[in-house]
């Protein structure tokens, strides 16, 4: 179940669709009916270059990139195909050249993208793209992925005929809250006017002036603001768009993509994380049909400063006296291990986390049944927001569908008992994983009272304040791991970069607790962990790490634990295609950065 | 051989002394009659008489009229259907829609309301070019008058069909008259034209609806038809070549105007130096744009090679000259270039041909709507290389640079706008060779100059003031 309903879908058609016989470059082969020229030709394998064409948006066969040959099949007086010797349909070329984007391919029709007038076209259109471009790909953040400079190489003339001066257009045009044009490097393919109108329905981009004076523009009194403008970065063949987040900070083939999955929601749009060294500098959307297709929020894509600021954990703290100390990891476990001597289940609390991975969940699990099982208090942070109808779940956790399966989602309501546990000093000892104990709604006061307070988590936080022991842990994309989106599908995270300094991941660090806490030591990798789990939790059954994939695998529904929603005073359990039943869309995005903050950078 | 005598059907009452523009004096001259009798016949029977006429569009293309509008099958066809007379008369050198809906609008509605009828329109549009506001203002008085007699609104002439027709002004582009162009713009967006296949009008029109396209005088000739019968309209001009046409001459000749002339009867040679008394001030021919702007030019002297009929029914060569080509679709057709929108432009043999090219790329660098990259490009390219060779900044090289970016434009764009600008080019090219290499050569080339504020954004504007160097090119 994708999410996301595109408006438009040229390149996926439904399984039964007949098959067509159609000759692509000399060559017959059968293709779904239905589709344009430029699918067709990529399905038999043939690229033809494209610049206005976007699967996902409506057509207008405006820059004329994929001009090529087509051809009907001969037809005889009483209207059939005329049969040639080689046994295959006659075909009459057709010498104008026509576009492919908006050719849909008839039985028995044929293209040719590869003849003298095809590439003529593409010559002369090159050309005339160029002429009036400013070529500062030196100094312009899409160079390494822009399709002027990949098609120039492919299709264009090594030298300019253009002895006449440019047209100037305006630079540096702030259009958004996240977004600036470049007027002078853009081709005009109106691919960013479309997305906007069609898929965020915010139409605030269009042409101003006329001819080669075409200038794209935001509306004189409306800004491009939308919670999804960053896509149309991305899908800007050129560079006249560039995020004010990424811009100028790194090159792109600098870049190595982990492929992996936001954690800013319960959707779990599948993403590419670009990193260098430590340092991550951008996620763009990774295709999958099945959840995200080709978009992510701005949102989720700019969620990668948090973990990146100046107070990010690099080591574990150990609390000495009334101050902390950096440590290192041996000490800390035995010393934990040491004050829980004693503590019985009912003494201790566990704040989980619906942001852990169901390796981590697993292994909380684990822990908290040796500790005493359901004696043991645990919770989660519920994140309730609103759905926006378009990616963005209400639910903000990206992994309660594992929480649930583990045993560890109490929807929040067994913070309060903690609390008040700790108070009357039942509880002594309580880990936070990855979540704010304080913020949770546990009052400083209350975890002073504590014998042991442990937080595992990147920032410190008012909580960190207050631990007996801080854990410096990972940030999604420093460590691999699975979750379950708000569909039931479960996906993998994919490490991008090292955690900083002498940080963990948090499975180690999880693992080596567990090791100190109950002894077990039989598990060490993110795989024998998953096995491990799938063993012991049905829903997981015959299932591996690697057998998830980077696209994911779609768990049984019907067997998912559900999300419990109070409904006034009923407990209704929601169908999950209600839960994300579309919702009026917010035009702007709450309260985020413009840019976001990066370690090295 | 005397040229023959104008035939004024379309024309027939314009600037006739003591003619009014009002609807009694419409209606004293035999107005609204056509309606009475087209209102009694069954709406196929109208198409059918339109399809026997032969008639074909005015408005530049040419396309017969009747095959138009049967493309629209009433039995398979669901949604409403639009009418819209295109009354954007924008291509230079064509000046006859304006005096029709000057001088007699009431003809105008009377065609449309016929052709509406016909075709099932409940609902018509006149766009009319944005500069046209008194035109606009006449129509909008005449369409009262004829709503007062009952011949638009509800229950026409007690029939029982409605009809509602709404002027609509142009947004002051020459691409609002490209019909696609002209339907987005109807529809309240930028006159971008749209992409056939999928949106032809018939099918995908206005607001996705069948619609049906056609030129003021197209409209008119209609009513005539009527009149007339298709079968007997049908043997005015030649074969495929039917009625009559409203040509518009301008340039260096003694009588400039319009003139309206039974299709075919006559001769380029007949037009220019007897019905327009020659070339201004007794100087020689130099060249003719036959029609309009975007039609091929064709040189002084000129000779052509045709294929004729002959009377067995085979085919022989024959040669003519300019002065005998005869002004219909096919034969202006036959010798490279066409009729057009009717405007013949002549040129004399003091005209710098360089420069007479500079001034027509010049207007389709100024009026190409942007949206595709050969044509908005290219005929801003066009008038650089046309402007320079003119004004003595060219090079050798210009002239075969040109060329190539002109074939490069024609036939790869999204309307025929493509074709429209780059045919001048390559023609004169093709004709005037000689001139262009020769004032191309003796030229500096390319000088550099300081630029000047930028056009693209206002003065002022926030885009004006973020543009980094706010300067332009050409
Ligand atoms: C660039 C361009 C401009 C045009 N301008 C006009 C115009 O001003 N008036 C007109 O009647 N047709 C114009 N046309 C032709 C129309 O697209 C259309 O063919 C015509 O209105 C059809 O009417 P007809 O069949 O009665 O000739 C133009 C075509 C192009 C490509
Ligand atoms: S900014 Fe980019 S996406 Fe938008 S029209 Fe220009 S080139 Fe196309
Ligand atoms: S919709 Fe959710 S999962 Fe997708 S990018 Fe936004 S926050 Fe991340
Ligand atoms: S050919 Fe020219 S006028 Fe026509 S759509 Fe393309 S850019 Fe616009
Ligand atoms: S991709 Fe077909 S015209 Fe742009």
């Amino acid at each position: 179940m994708a999410f996301v309903k595109n408006a438009f879908q040229h390149d996926i058609l439904p399984a039964d669709t007949p098959l067509i016989n159609v000759q692509i470059d000399g060559e017959w082969v059968q293709v779904p009916k239905g589709l344009n020229a430029i699918e067709a030709a990529s399905r038999a394998g043939k690229f033809v270059p494209h610049y206005c064409y976007h699967p996902k948006l409506s057509i207008v066969g405006n820059c004329r990139m994929c001009l090529l040959e087509i051809g009907m099949p001969k037809m005889s007086p009483d209207r059939k195909p005329i049969i040639g010797e080689d046994g295959k349909p006659e075909i009459g070329w057709i010498p104008r050249p026509a576009i492919g984007c908006a050719t849909q391919l008839a039985d028995g029709m044929g293209i040719r993208t590869d003849s003298k007038l095809a590439k003529d076209c593409r010559e002369g259109v090159m050309e005339f793209l160029l002429i009036n471009h400013p070529l500062d790909c030196p100094i312009c953040d899409q160079a390494g992925e822009c399709k002027l400079q990949e098609y120039s190489v492919e299709y264009g003339q090594s030298e300019s005929r253009f002895v006449e001066q440019k047209v100037h257009k305006p630079k540096k045009v702030d259009i958004g809250e996240r977004i600036v044009l470049d007027d002078e490097r853009c081709i005009m393919c109106s691919r960013c006017i479309r997305f906007a109108r069609e898929f965020c329905k915010d139409d605030v981009l269009g042409f101003t002036q006329r001819g080669g004076f075409t200038t794209l523009a935001v509306h004189h009194d409306k800004r491009f603001d939308n919670n999804y403008s960053l896509n149309t970065v991305d899908i800007c063949p050129v560079g006249a768009l560039t995020s004010k987040d990424f811009r100028f900070k790194m090159r792109v083939w600098f870049l190595r993509e982990t492929p992996s999955v936001c954690t800013g929601c319960a959707t779990g749009c599948n993403v590419t994380v670009g990193a260098r060294e430590q340092t991550v500098y951008r996620l763009t959307p990774r295709e999958n049909e099945d959840v995200n297709s080709l978009w992510m929020c701005d949102q989720g894509r700019l969620n990668i400063g948090y973990f990146q600021g100046p107070d990010r954990l690099t080591e574990p703290l150990v609390r000495v006296g009334g101050s902390q100390v950096g440590a290192v990891w041996s000490n800390i476990y035995p010393q934990i291990q040491h004050k829980m001597l004693g503590l019985k289940g009912e003494q201790v609390a566990i704040l989980a986390s619906a942001r852990a991975t169901n390796e981590e969940l697993f292994v909380i699990a684990d822990v908290r049944r040796s500790l005493g099982g359901d004696t043991v208090l645990a919770d989660i942070v519920p994140r309730p927001g609103k759905s926006d109808g378009v990616l963005q779940n209400a639910d903000r956790n990206p992994n309660s569908a594992g929480t649930r399966i583990f045993g560890l989602n109490y929807k929040g309501q067994n913070i309060a008992k903690i609390k008040e546990a700790i108070d009357a000093g039942k509880i002594k000892a309580l880990f936070c994983f990855h979540e704010d104990a304080v913020e949770a709604g546990i009052p400083a006061e209350t975890l002073q009272k504590l014998d042991l307070l442990v937080l595992q988590h990147i920032v410190p936080g008012p909580t960190g304040a207050l631990a007996h022991f801080v854990l410096a842990g990972a940030a999604w994309t420093e460590k691999r791991g699975s979750m379950i989106n708000a569909a039931g599908r479960l996906q993998r995270l994919n490490k991008a970069t090292a955690c900083p300094g002498s940080a963990r991941e948090d499975l180690e660090i999880l693992l080596n607790l567990r090791t100190a806490l109950t002894g077990g030591n039989s598990l060490h990798k993110v795989e024998e962990v998953f096995k491990a789990a799938a063993s012991q939790y049905p829903i997981f059954e015959g299932l591996t790490f690697s057998r998830i994939t980077d696209l994911g695998v779609q768990l049984d529904r019907s067997k998912l634990p559900r999300p419990q929603v109070v409904k006034g005073s009923v407990v209704a359990e929601p169908d999950f295609a209600e839960e994300f039943a579309p919702r009026e869309m917010p035009v702007k995005s709450e309260g985020l950065p413009a840019t976001t903050p990066r370690i090295s950078a | 051989m005397p040229a023959p005598a104008e035939m004024r059907i379309v024309l027939k009452n314009i600037d006739k002394p003591g003619y009014t523009r009002d609807i009694d004096c419409y209606l004293k001259h035999g107005g609204y009659e056509e309606l009475k009798k087209a209102i009694a016949m069954a709406p196929a029977d109208i198409i059918a008489e339109v399809k026997a006429s032969g008639l074909r569009g005015r408005g530049g293309a040419g396309f017969p009229c009747g095959v138009k509008w049967g493309f629209i099958d009433p039995k398979k066809n669901t949604k409403p259907v639009y009418l819209i007379c295109n009354a954007d008369e924008s291509e230079p050198g064509t000046f006859k829609d304006r005096q029709i809906i000057h001088k007699e609008p009431h003809q105008l509605i009377e065609g449309m309301i016929i052709s509406c009828f016909a075709n099932n329109v409940k609902l018509a549009y006149i766009y009319i070019r944005g500069e046209f506001p008194y035109g606009a203002k006449i129509l909008e008085e005449a369409i009262e008058e004829a709503r007062a007699h009952n011949f638009i609104g509800t229950n026409i002439l007690g029939t029982g069909y409605d009809l509602e027709i709404y002027v609509h002004r142009g947004a002051g582009a020459y691409i609002c008259g490209e019909e696609t162009g002209l339907i987005e713009s109807l529809e309240g967006k930028r006159a971008y034209p749209r992409i056939k296949p999928p949106y032809f009008p018939a099918v995908l029109g206005l607001y996705m609806c069948p619609t049906i396209v056609n030129n003021v005088e197209t409209l008119c000739d209609v009513k005539h038809i009527i009149k007339m019968g298709g079968a007997e309209y049908g043997k005015l001009g030649r074969p495929n070549n039917t009625g009559t046409r409203v040509i518009c001459v301008s340039g260096d000749v003694e009588k400039p105007g319009y003139y309206e002339f039974e299709t075919g009867k006559i001769t380029m040679g007949e037009l220019i130096y007897e019905v327009c008394g020659g070339i201004k001030g007794g100087k020689k021919l130099k060249a003719i744009i036959p029609g309009g702007s975007s039609a091929k030019i064709i040189r002084a002297g000129e000779v052509f090679k045709v294929k004729e009929k002959q009377a067995d029914g085979s085919m022989a060569d024959k040669e003519i000259k300019l002065e005998d080509v005869i002004l219909d679709f096919d034969s202006l057709a036959a010798i490279g270039t066409m009729a057009g929108s009717g405007g013949v432009m002549v040129m004399d043999e003091t005209r710098d041909i360089t420069r007479c090219l500079a001034n027509l790329s010049e207007f389709y660098a100024h009026e190409s709507c942007g949206q595709c990259t050969p044509c908005r490009e290219g005929a801003q390219w066009m008038k650089k290389i046309t402007r320079r060779i003119a004004t003595g900044e060219g090079r050798a090289a210009d002239v075969p640079l040109l060329k190539s970016v002109a074939d490069n434009i024609a036939g790869k764009t999204i309307c025929a706008f493509g074709e429209a600008c780059s045919w001048p080019v390559q023609s004169f090219l093709a004709k005037f060779k000689d001139e262009f290499d020769a004032k191309a050569a003796a030229g500096t080339g390319p000088v550099v100059r300081p630029v000047e504020p930028t056009m693209s954004a206002p003065k002022g504007s926030a885009a004006y003031k973020a543009a980094k160097e706010p300067v332009i090119a050409g």
